[in-house]
């Protein structure tokens, strides 16, 4: 069994989020919904986490930063978009600054939508990250990270949500 | 000093080196459940610190540098030792002193990267090193005033109970191990609440068996520091035995209470606090002591 399906540490970026997304995930550790009992720990450090939550869209500005923190996780790890506007960018999809959803920079494993999406969906979205977490550590990661380069090649053509999009189904179904 | 390996001995060092991490990762779960039922939450399970290790040691590893693992392995090993040599009965200052040194290859592995929140969490380590010091080596002094020995095994084999004479000492002591444990107020460079200003302080930039390596030190460090409080309960019977083992949980209790209760406070209060109630409860203790002993009274 992996162990990493019992102990998700989490880090939690907002990317251009309305804050209501972030507001949300924040109410997931408080004593309501308390995530810490499936071991879910909030970390503010990319080293130490297993799950990349990520809110709001992507803009010009966060594209390396959310590059970044996904580069400095180490494997496995898994991706959850939390929110419509994380999801596909959003009411925001069509500003001039927005690129899209976090499928237009890194791979994405879990779509959680709602705007903003409610405490129970994002607990849902992350422990369905933590089935796709266990299958990465099963024998699927090489895939994981062929893929993850794939889609490196693709980020030059912003803005093709759907074809991404469709990639990192794929991939949630390895 | 002599030193005469008894199988008694090597019986204690191997309890400490398989039954150390077993107790200490019970104890950090136990210590996770009732913080969170004081916060009204459920909890983790009692063996999430064991899960939250085991899932370190699959993770892939990542460093920053070759020093730092090789600096955490030797906090680890020296951490090992401070605790053999404690519950084999070796002398008290040779324990201190080799716990000192497994603190310092913690600040110098946190050091051994660029990152700032490491090296403000080395820096903050070494500041709070400094606090604590001096009131350790005045433990050591205190029990050696009322027990006549440094020796551990000669401190809870007999001699009168220490913690009556020792109160100062042992108010000090509780000081101590707050700041040791890495309990809130204290928790100034290696916050266990994460996402704050100083993220994880010292162990920002470690991840993988290495962080793992640092919790399992931290599971035979805080057996240690709980066994500690022994020598102040221990006169070789039972029931001053039975009393000091309540005592411990009694402390940790305390401290899980303290650690609830309090902000993280800056380094320059824990310092001030540190020094002033540490140096003159140990310091007037070891006073009145000594004048007690002159005119014979102890
Ligand atoms: S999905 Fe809604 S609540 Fe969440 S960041 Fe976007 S606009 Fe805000």
């Amino acid at each position: 069994m992996a162990y990493v399906t019992k102990s998700p540490w989490v880090i939690h970026y907002d990317g251009s989020s309305c804050n209501g997304c972030d507001i949300e995930v924040l109410a997931c550790l408080t004593p309501m919904y308390d995530v810490e009992r499936f071991g879910i720990i909030n970390t503010g450090n990319p080293k130490h986490a297993d799950v990349f939550l990520v809110t709001g869209s992507v803009n010009e500005q966060n594209i390396p930063v959310i590059k970044q923190i996904y580069e400095q996780m180490p494997e496995p790890k898994v991706v959850v978009a939390v929110g419509i506007c994380a999801t596909s960018g959003g009411v925001f999809k069509d500003c001039y600054n927005t690129m899209g959803g976090i499928d237009t920079v890194i791979p994405v494993d879990v779509y959680v939508p709602g705007c903003a999406a409610r405490p129970e969906a994002i607990i849902d979205g992350v422990v369905k990250g933590l089935g796709v977490l266990g299958e990465k550590k099963a024998g699927n990661y090489k895939a994981a990270v062929v893929q993850a380069d794939e889609e490196e090649v693709e980020v030059q053509s912003f803005g093709e949500t759907t074809d991404d999009t469709a990639v990192a189904t794929d991939k949630e179904e390895v | 000093m002599e030193f005469n390996i008894t199988p008694v001995m090597i019986v204690s060092a191997l309890a400490y080196l398989v039954l150390g991490p077993v107790v200490g990762c019970l104890i950090a779960g136990i210590d996770r459940k009732i913080t969170a039922r004081m916060q009204g939450r459920f909890g983790p399970p009692i063996l999430q610190p064991f899960y939250d290790v085991r899932k370190l040691l699959e993770k892939e590893p990542v460093t920053v540098n070759n020093g730092q693992d090789f600096f955490v392995m030797a906090m680890l090993i020296f951490m090992i030792i401070t605790g053999c040599l404690f519950f084999i009965g070796e002398n008290l200052l040779l324990v201190i002193f080799t716990l000192t040194t497994a603190a310092i290859f913690l600040v110098l592995a946190a050091y051994s990267s660029n990152s700032p929140y490491s090296q403000l969490g080395a820096e903050r380590e070494l500041l709070q090193m400094m606090a604590y010091e001096p009131a350790v080596l005045l433990i050591a002094v205190g029990l050696y005033m009322v027990k006549g020995s440094f020796n551990v095994s000669d401190i809870i084999s007999g001699g009168p109970i220490a913690v009556l004479p020792l109160l100062g000492i042992f108010i000090s002591y509780i000081f101590v191990l707050t700041m040791k444990l890495r309990k809130s107020p204290f928790d100034l460079s290696m916050s266990h609440h994460p996402h704050q200003e100083l993220v994880k302080g010292v162990t920002t930039e470690i991840s993988g068996r290495s962080l793992a390596a640092i919790e399992v030190s931290h599971w035979y460090e805080n057996v240690f520091l709980l066994g500690f409080i022994f020598l102040f309960f221990a006169n070789g019977s039972i029931l001053w035995g039975v009393i000091g083992i309540v005592a411990i949980l009694l402390l940790y209790f305390l401290e899980i209470l303290i650690d609830n209760g309090y902000a993280r406070v800056k380094w320059q209060l824990a310092f001030k606090w540190c020094w002033k109630i540490t140096l003159i409860c140990s310091g007037v203790n070891v006073i009145v002591l000594y004048f007690l002993k002159m005119y014979n009274l102890v």
